[in-house]
């Protein structure tokens, strides 16, 4: 793990206690920095409660949807979740398999620059995906929907009439998953590559296949990093805002599994985006309650994946 | 790597390993060949079906059926199924890169029509329909994350050589883990807690840059710790100790021995950070706001930034809308200039001016 940068403390004692004002007072704002960053986490949370809270305890009829928070929130968060899944469905075998390419089968000079491209995807500014979902990839995408409806119909994702336009929560599935892609595949990237060379060697030594190795030696070895970058790769589109926003035709309050036809259901965070400029009083209450939701369930999903990770790291780097 | 994948990459070796069907291999022509007609295949049909996307499709999945079925036929089923994986993981990675790829080619196509010097020397005061430009979104965009920065990059520097230097025990290991939980925020939650946070004391009406740098802050001190905290561990300790052999403290070590032999890489982490936030939409849509008018004051009044604008030329394009979505691509064409740009400055400061890491 990390390598801890040799103290002199055991050497200073004695010496002018000019040197170790400068010292005392460095590492005091070294350590006051790090202590910031609990705080502004603390802070997210405090203040997301404090403004939130009247949307909690207000009458049900001031908050949109005339339902009261809990209904508000609700199909909010089935729709957040929704979206997410699928994206991360779509996008969890394709980031192994170029995790796989980067790391085993592309050759060694190139691969690095192959992450990197992949990596690009990440800088993509998000507005542009939505630009780019809605004008290309929608109307694209939507020429599949009268054949999904027609021949997977009796299923509930198709069943309904397909939309025209292509703003479906299938065409924001695809977003996310293009969004979500790099990270995932940095992560399984990573984890392939620490793979211990002698039994990949044992295994080929063995007349087992590039295929077979992979398989008994590469997969295991990786199965828990693969499950938190997939977590990681979750997280993010649970939180994704702008480009759902954009391609998404949304209607809050509104629970449904379809996933080609024009009503879908909106998610929090496109929801935040949409509604924040037109309300007022506690109908923003209500968006904050909301989006502190959305905090704890990524923070909760983030966490997860990051304590996967670490203990990994400790065991497996004794042995690897 | 290479002595992993070696005896796999060349399927022209001789001897096969024990238990496989057969003795017979394809040689390297033959694969490439095999590889080729199955795209020429695929081409051929989506000439016929007069679309490139179908094309691909079935050039790929021919070469997918192809390679692998003589395979089989020729060399086993083990060796089938090999191949078979190979085409499938290459596809993955092909795959990967057409969004990359229509992205650039869309923003290009599409931003070009209104990239020019209009757009970056007016902006959207009394324009209706045809005409105006994003230089407020511009000057905006560059006063918040520039504010950002000088924020973010004193707090993550120090916040890493915490970690890096003087971190131990229970806190330093809170801090490394939620740094990570905090890069995982999203975007509009960070949004919410400048609104919320600001509103308290300025009411719900609320709107300024500054708001804007505090949301992007908070999404870019995670990035900024977690990359110098990298480049600090690369800085060898036998110049740390060389350091206290003189007698010279431990902050000035860290300031005069430790920070200058990163600099570098910290440089170009710092410049990846900036990337990651100056396309925020989300968060500077809630509490910096969007106007039409340039505006140089950051602590009051809204102030418009690139990707809102991109975003509100889009959603409110106007009557007729061909202008305003024009406007939008151009914005998206501009920060996608600056975006790539940096991720590009960022390789070549790490690559010209980067200490060798081992």
């Amino acid at each position: 793990m990390s390598t801890q940068a040799p103290s002199p403390d055991t050497t200073m004692s004695g010496l002018g206690g000019n040197r170790r004002l400068g010292d005392r007072l460095f590492s005091g704002a070294a350590t006051a920095a790090g202590v910031l960053i609990l705080l502004a986490l603390a802070g997210v949370f405090t203040f997301l409660v404090l403004e939130g809270y009247p949307a909690l305890v207000a009458d049900p009829e001031q908050i949109p949807g005339e339902g009261g928070i809990v209904a508000f929130i609700a199909p909010l968060l089935f729709g957040t979740v929704f979206g997410a899944v699928l994206a991360l469905l779509i996008a969890l075998p394709l980031s192994v398999g170029i995790g796989l390419f980067i790391s085993h089968y592309a050759p060694r000079r190139v691969a690095s620059t192959l992450g990197y491209v992949i990596d690009l995807l990440a800088a993509v500014p998000s507005v542009v995906y939505g630009l780019w979902g809605i004008y290309f990839l929608a109307p694209q995408i939507a020429g599949l929907f009268p054949w999904l409806h027609d021949n997977l119909g009796f299923l509930p994702f198709f069943s309904q009439s397909p939309s025209g336009s292509g703003r479906t929560m299938m065409t924001a599935g695809v977003v996310l998953a293009v969004m979500i892609l790099p990270i995932m595949t940095a992560v399984n990237r990573e984890v392939f590559l620490q793979t211990p060379r002698l039994q990949e060697e044992a295994a080929l030594a063995l007349g087992a296949t590039r295929l077979e190795m992979i398989l008994m030696t590469v997969l295991p070895f990786s199965r828990s990093g693969i499950m938190s970058g997939a977590m990681l790769g979750l997280g993010r589109a649970l939180g994704e805002t702008i480009a759902v926003a954009m391609v998404l035709s949304a209607y809050p309050g509104l629970v449904s599994l379809n996933l080609i036809g024009s009503q879908n259901s909106s998610t929090v965070a496109a929801n935040i985006a949409l509604k924040f400029p037109e309300y007022t009083g506690l109908e923003v209450n209500a968006l904050i309650a909301s989006g502190l939701a959305l905090f704890v369930l990524t923070f909760l999903v983030n966490f997860t994946a990051r304590a996967i990770i670490a203990r990994r790291a400790e065991f497996s780097g004794a042995n690897a | 790597m290479t002595a992993v994948n070696a005896p796999t990459e060349t399927p022209t070796e001789t001897d096969a390993a024990p238990g496989l069907e057969s003795h017979r291999h394809l040689g390297t022509g033959a694969t490439w060949g095999l590889t080729g007609a199955g795209l020429a295949g695929g081409a051929l049909l989506g000439l016929l079906a007069g679309s490139w996307a179908v094309g691909a499709v079935a050039g790929l999945l021919l070469v997918l059926v192809a390679l692998p079925g003589v395979s089989w036929r020729v060399e086993g089923a083990r060796r089938g199924k090999d191949r078979a994986f190979t085409v499938v993981v290459t596809v993955a990675f092909l795959l990967a890169l057409l969004p990359l790829l229509s992205l650039i080619y869309s923003t290009l196509t599409n931003g070009l029509a209104r990239f020019d010097p209009e757009f970056f020397t007016s902006d959207m005061r009394a324009v209706l329909g045809e005409g105006g430009g994003a230089l407020h979104a511009i000057v905006g965009t560059l006063l918040i994350t520039g504010s950002a920065t000088l924020i973010s990059v004193p707090i993550g520097i120090m916040c890493a050589i915490y970690l890096v230097e003087y971190g131990k025990g229970r806190l330093a290991r809170m801090v490394t883990i939620l740094v990570d939980v905090m890069t995982g925020i999203p975007s509009i939650v960070a949004g919410l807690f400048a609104f919320a946070l600001f509103s308290i004391f300025f009411g719900p009406s609320i709107r300024f840059g500054l708001g804007g740098a505090v949301a992007l802050s908070l999404l870019m001190v995670p990035v900024v710790v977690r990359s110098v905290e990298e480049m600090l561990k690369l800085v060898a300790n036998e110049l740390r100790e060389a350091s206290y052999a003189l007698g010279v403290p431990r902050w000035r070590t860290i300031v005069k021995v430790v920070l200058p032999t990163a600099g570098a890489g910290i440089a170009a982490g710092v410049t990846i950070a900036i990337a990651r936030v100056i396309g925020e939409t989300a968060p500077l849509l809630i509490i910096a706001g969007s106007t039409t008018n340039l505006d140089w004051n950051i602590f009051e009044g809204r102030m418009m930034t690139l990707p809102v604008f991109t975003y509100e030329s889009y959603m409110i394009p106007g009557v007729p809308p061909e202008p305003g979505v024009d406007r939008a691509w151009a914005a998206a064409l501009t920060l996608m200039v600056i975006v790539m740009g940096l991720n590009l400055a960022a390789r070549l400061i790490a690559r010209l001016f980067g200490t060798k890491s081992r």
